[in-house]
Formats: structure tokens, C-alpha cells, sequence
């Protein structure tokens, strides 16, 4: 599995400046929000966790739909699935390159993004964390719906409609737990967690069930 | 005897496109498919390749379909050694010299002509080291000189006690070579099976 | 055994033909004895008027609005397991109820909400929870229909049914964190409405009941469209 996933980490740093792209959208994002909502630094403290997690959900967004549409147009997929590994496996490996391309840049580049928002000094470690432990469900999320429409032209529409509602329930774990008025985030953090291992544990099946009606 | 068909039915779909195939692969020996075009060869080969049903036949195997699965941002040794890792092998050298491609090794994969991204294509095959090759129509679209090579290239893996079933228009050439004409499979209409045609009123 | 025969496309469709009369008249019945006797014939409720009577719309819907959904995905796993087309189709057909189902639900609870708390709507769990039901259901109808090949759709659709099962149990209970975290203790939650007395309780059953019909009258009719089409297309393609 370790080529495939150094292969892809390859590809997409090679085209279209990889992780750089989804971290300027990770940008200009959480730049906009004042813009829309005012710069009162109240408002924005008070809405920075939200609006981080949104922004990080959207970027991964971004990247998603190219995980398995480039192979399936050029034959890498068909070769792949003729191969070694099994197709949850090559489902696994994507989703980890994913991570390491999107998820772990977007985690680090929050921080100073946060400040941009006006974060609460203590919800620092907390966003670090609820986003490290949040981001591989986001990209395993992410590869099950790119291996939903894998076949379907221009399918980057269909592909957010599919995934935002699964994203839900990282989504209000971890923005609730870098919230101020939040008792108990270990508790959250642990959630959060658990759906990640649920996702990285079973997902993968359900995209090797979903690209196999896709190569018939 | 590396591959044993008996009585398969081919489906595109709910549609049935070969019924009752019947054939035995053994080692070293070249099975062409002949037919006209939508009469189920690559139906065929991707069933055997394990692309269109649950179960894997054979583990041995090693599929080229029309496109090239190349990828074209990285070079050609980069695109070989990714299919070194992932079958566990390490003839890389050796394919590279076999299939010419010595002078492009660091070349973008993208930049190659279509007869090369071809051989780049075949010697994914051959790294594989696996012993059945499906081929779907190698040679479309290939010169003279490239088709030749390619010939030469499965004439040697059969020799080495490999086996390859071939879908082509083209005569190959290659020794102890037998053909399949699946339009001979196809079914009859009122064998055809569909669900929802049952009844029809 | 002799359930899966009528998974059979043609044996269903004589099937369904024979018993829909039958279920069209009696669930129409039993809903309109239901609302008649809910709207007109219980008393008002000392503390709410005669907007609690909505609950008579109310309930049965939200009901069906997650039935459907478990029916989809109880159809979805025998499609994966089976291959039985009716079942795929069945699931498709439900969708478009089961949507309805929820948009009724969310508007008849805001149409009770605004003489109760004084809006339209609330980010509460259980409010929550139907508009993320909803927009389940419209993803796993653009897939249906973004999917040319049939089977293949098929396939596609319902492994996102179980996977969306999954996560709209998890964003039930999560929704719980989430609302209590923000709100303190506004929690409109509908449960401590449903303390009905027994005036209430019987019209309640009967619209249940009547809802629960209708939605087996809706999905038998739509499944039965659903295979007619499959089938012209199918006698479409093979004359082509």
C-alpha cells in the first residue's frame, strides 16, 4: 500500500501545486468572513470555530474529486484493481495520501488563521487537536463519495451534495468543542475520534463495494 | 493448465452477450479472440481479469485494456518502479532494456508519442510477473516496427512458460497460437434473460 | 421462501395490481376517519387550543419521514445482497415520499411551533435532525439520477443509503452535544408534548395507521411505474 500512497502524495504535488492551492482556499476563506459578517473582534472570537471548521470542511472539498477521476481516465484505476491489493485497500491508501496532502496542512495552517479570527487563547490547542483527530474522517468521508461518482462527468457538484450532510457530525463535535462555553472537550475530542476510527475502519469497504459497480 | 472456462455466461449489464464459453489455457500457448466489434471480447477478458464480477479467478493475472494506465505527470521509471512496489518485484532493469525505453527512462510520460506510452503500458505487463496476460487490441494505432516488438514481447513470455488471451484484428504472428471466434457464443434471442422483459404485454 | 418469488418484476406487478385497490381505499378511509375525528371531534387542549390538533398531521409524517428511510435501506441491503431489481426500485420510489413526508413534517411543526414558542423554527435536536434527514434524502436522489447505467446506479445508491444510515444516527445524538452546548436549555423538544390523553390517543393511532397504508400505496404505485420504465428501456436498448 506504501507506493500507492507515496505515488499520490507524488501526483499531487506535481500538478497543480498540490496542498499550496488547498491552503490558499483555506485562506481566502476564513479571509472573506470578515468581510461578510463585520470585524468586530466579539463577533469573530465568538464565531472563529465554526467558521474554521467550515473552512477546513470546504478545502478538503476541493481535492476530493480528483482522487480516483485521474486514474479512472487514463487506465491507472482498471490496472489497480487488477493488481495486489485489494480495492480497500487502494481505498485506504488514497484517503491516507489525501490526509497528508490536505487534512495534516490544513490542521497546521488553522493556527495562524485563528488569529486571524480572533481565537480565544485558549482554544488553540483544541483546534490543533480537534482537527488532527477530525481530518482523516473528512478525507476518508471524502474518498467514499469520490468513489461514488467516480464515473460521473463533472461529478464535483454531486460529490459535496453526497458528503457535506455525512461531514455533519465531525463538523458539530469539533467546532463545539473549541467552543468557550464547552465543559468537557475531552469527551467531544474522544467522539470526534471515534468517528475517525469508525470511518478509516469501515469505510473502505464501502468504497471497494462502490468502485467495483463503478468498473463493471 | 493455467486457466480452465467452462460454460460462462457474459453479461453487459442485464444483457447477455456470450453464453456457454468453454476453453482451457495452458502454459505457454496464445488464445486469440476474433469477432466483430460489441460481439463481448473485452466483456470477456475483463470477467477473466476479475474487473466485472466479485471473484477473483486467478491470481495470476495481468490486464491491459484500451487505455494505457500511465500516468503522465510522473517519468517513465517513476510510473515502473510504483508497479515494481506494487507487485513485489524487481526486474525494472531488465523491462526497461527488453521494451527499448533506455533513452526516455527520466522522461515526463505525458511527453512520449502514443507507440511509446504503449511499451510503457506492455512493461507494466511484464513487471507484474504474472503468468496469464489479457490483452485488449495491443496494437490498435501502433506502427509497424512497434507491432512487431510487441509480437516479439509476447511470443518471449509464452516461451517462458507464460500464456496470454488476446483480443485483436491484427495478425500477430505468434506461434502456437490458437483462435476463439466469440460470435460463435452468442445467444440465442429467446435464451436471453431479462427480468424485466418477463410478461411483457 | 415464498416472499422472494414476488421479487420476480412480472409476478410483482400482478401481485401489486391485485392488492392496491384494496390498500388505496382503506388507507384513504382510515386517514380521513382519522383527521375528521382529530381535527373536529376531540376537545381543545386547555393549554394549547386547537393548533395542538396539527399533531394529527404531524406525527404520522414525521413517523413516515424516518419509516422511509428504514425501508430504503432494508430495500438497499437485500438489492446488495439478492440482487433483487424490485427491491432497488422499491428504493427509489420510496425517496421521493419520504421527502414529502419531511417537508410536511418540518412545516406542520413550524406551523404548530409559531402559536407555541413564538417561531417558525428552532436549531433543536429533533428539528435538526429532519432537516439533515432531508437532505439525505436529496443525495441519494441526485445519485439515482446522475448514474446512467441502471444496475450500476443501483449498486451505488444503496451503499450510500447504509453508509448515510449510519451518519444520520450519528447526527442524532450528536446534534445533542451541539444544541446543548449553544442553548442553554432551550430545548424545544416535542416529547413533552406528547403527553396526549386518551381523546387525542385514539385519533393519533387511526392517522397512523392511515399514513402508514399510504405510504405503501405510494411506494406500490411508484415501484410498479418504475419497473414499466425499466422495462420500455430495456425493450429500447435491445431493439436499437
Amino acid at each position: 500500500m506504501w507506493p500507492l500512497i507515496l505515488r499520490d502524495i507524488r501526483l499531487a504535488l506535481r500538478s497543480g501545486g498540490g496542498f499550496v492551492l488547498t491552503l490558499a482556499f483555506f485562506l481566502i476563506v476564513i479571509m472573506i468572513v470578515p468581510f461578510g459578517v463585520g470585524a468586530d473582534l466579539g463577533l469573530l472570537s465568538r464565531i472563529a470555530p465554526g467558521i474554521l471548521w467550515i473552512g477546513a470542511l470546504l478545502s478538503c472539498l476541493l481535492s476530493l474529486d480528483r482522487i480516483f477521476q485521474l486514474d479512472w481516465e487514463d487506465g491507472t484505476l482498471e490496472a489497480l484493481a487488477t493488481s495486489p491489493i485489494p480495492l480497500s485497500g487502494i481505498a485506504t491508501a488514497k484517503a491516507t495520501a489525501h490526509w497528508l496532502t490536505t487534512g495534516l496542512p490544513i490542521t497546521l495552517a488553522s493556527l495562524p488563521l485563528g488569529y486571524l479570527l480572533n481565537l480565544n487563547h485558549n482554544s488553540y490547542f483544541l483546534l490543533l487537536t480537534s482537527l488532527a483527530i477530525g481530518t482523516p474522517a473528512l478525507s476518508f468521508i471524502g474518498t467514499f463519495g469520490a468513489a461514488l461518482t467516480v464515473g460521473v462527468k463533472r461529478g464535483g457538484l454531486l460529490l459535496s451534495l453526497l458528503i457535506l450532510p455525512l461531514y455533519i457530525p465531525t463538523l458539530m463535535l469539533g467546532a463545539q468543542s473549541m467552543s468557550v462555553g464547552t465543559n468537557n472537550p475531552i469527551e467531544l475530542l474522544a467522539l470526534i475520534a471515534a468517528i475517525s476510527f469508525m470511518c478509516i475502519a469501515l469505510l473502505p469497504f464501502a468504497c471497494a463495494i462502490a468502485l467495483r459497480a463503478n468498473l463493471k | 493448465m493455467l486457466l480452465k472456462i467452462k460454460n460462462l455466461d457474459c453479461r453487459r449489464g442485464n444483457k447477455l452477450i456470450i453464453a456457454n464459453v468453454s476453453f482451457n489455457l495452458k502454459s505457454g500457448e496464445c488464445l486469440i479472440l476474433k469477432g466483430p466489434n460489441g460481439s463481448g471480447k473485452t466483456t470477456l477478458l475483463r470477467y477473466i481479469a476479475g474487473l466485472s464480477t466479485n471473484n477473483l479467478l486467478n491470481d495470476n493475472i495481468a490486464y491491459s485494456g484500451h487505455l494505457d494506465g500511465v500516468k503522465s505527470t510522473l517519468t517513465v521509471q517513476e510510473n515502473l518502479k510504483f508497479w515494481s512496489g506494487i507487485y513485489n518485484t524487481n526486474n525494472m532493469a531488465n523491462v526497461i532494456k527488453t521494451l527499448k525505453l533506455n533513452d526516455f527512462q527520466n522522461r515526463i510520460a505525458g511527453e512520449l508519442s502514443a507507440g511509446q506510452k504503449r511499451r510503457l503500458g506492455l512493461a507494466r505487463m511484464l513487471i507484474t510477473n504474472a503468468k496469464i496476460w489479457l490483452m485488449d487490441e495491443p496494437t490498435v494505432s501502433l506502427d509497424k516496427t512497434t507491432t512487431t516488438l510487441i509480437s516479439e514481447i509476447i511470443t518471449q513470455h509464452c516461451k517462458e512458460g507464460g500464456a496470454a488471451i488476446i483480443s485483436t484484428h491484427v495478425n500477430l504472428n505468434l506461434p502456437s497460437s490458437k483462435v476463439l471466434d466469440i460470435s460463435e457464443f452468442k445467444p440465442e434471442i429467446d435464451k436471453e434473460f431479462d427480468p424485466f422483459l418477463e410478461g411483457v404485454f | 421462501m415464498s416472499l422472494w418469488e414476488y421479487a420476480n418484476p412480472a409476478k410483482f406487478m400482478t401481485l401489486s395490481a391485485r392488492i392496491l385497490p384494496a390498500l388505496a381505499i382503506t388507507s384513504s378511509c382510515l386517514l380521513l376517519i382519522g383527521l375528521l375525528w382529530g381535527f373536529f371531534f376531540t376537545p381543545a387542549d386547555y393549554k394549547q387550543g386547537s393548533t395542538v390538533k396539527i399533531i394529527f398531521l404531524h406525527v404520522p409524517t414525521a413517523l413516515m419521514a424516518i419509516n422511509a428511510w428504514l425501508m430504503m435501506l432494508v430495500a438497499s441491503l437485500i438489492w446488495l445482497i439478492r440482487r433483487h431489481h424490485v427491491s432497488a426500485l422499491a428504493a427509489k420510489a420510496a425517496a421521493p415520499i419520504g421527502i414529502t413526508m419531511t417537508l410536511i413534517a418540518i412545516a406542520t411543526g413550524a406551523i404548530w411551533g409559531k402559536p407555541m414558542w413564538g417561531t417558525y423554527w428552532a436549531w433543536d435536536p429533533r428539528l435538526t435532525s429532519f432537516m439533515i434527514l432531508l437532505v439525505f434524502y436529496f443525495g441519494y436522489l441526485a445519485l439515482w439520477e446522475a448514474i446512467e447505467d441502471k444496475d450500476t446506479a443501483a449498486d451505488l445508491t444503496s451503499i450510500l443509503c447504509i453508509v448515510g444510515s449510519v451518519f444520520a444516527l450519528l447526527s442524532r445524538y450528536a446534534v445533542n452535544f451541539w444544541s446543548q452546548g449553544l442553548h442553554q436549555g432551550a430545548s424545544l423538544s416535542l416529547d413533552k408534548e406528547q403527553h396526549v390523553d386518551n381523546a387525542f390517543y385514539f385519533p393519533l393511532l387511526v392517522c397512523i395507521a392511515g399514513m402508514v397504508l399510504l405510504f405503501v400505496t405510494l411506494v406500490l404505485i411508484r415501484t410498479r411505474t418504475e419497473i414499466r420504465l425499466r422495462r420500455l428501456l430495456t425493450l429500447r436498448l435491445r431493439n436499437s
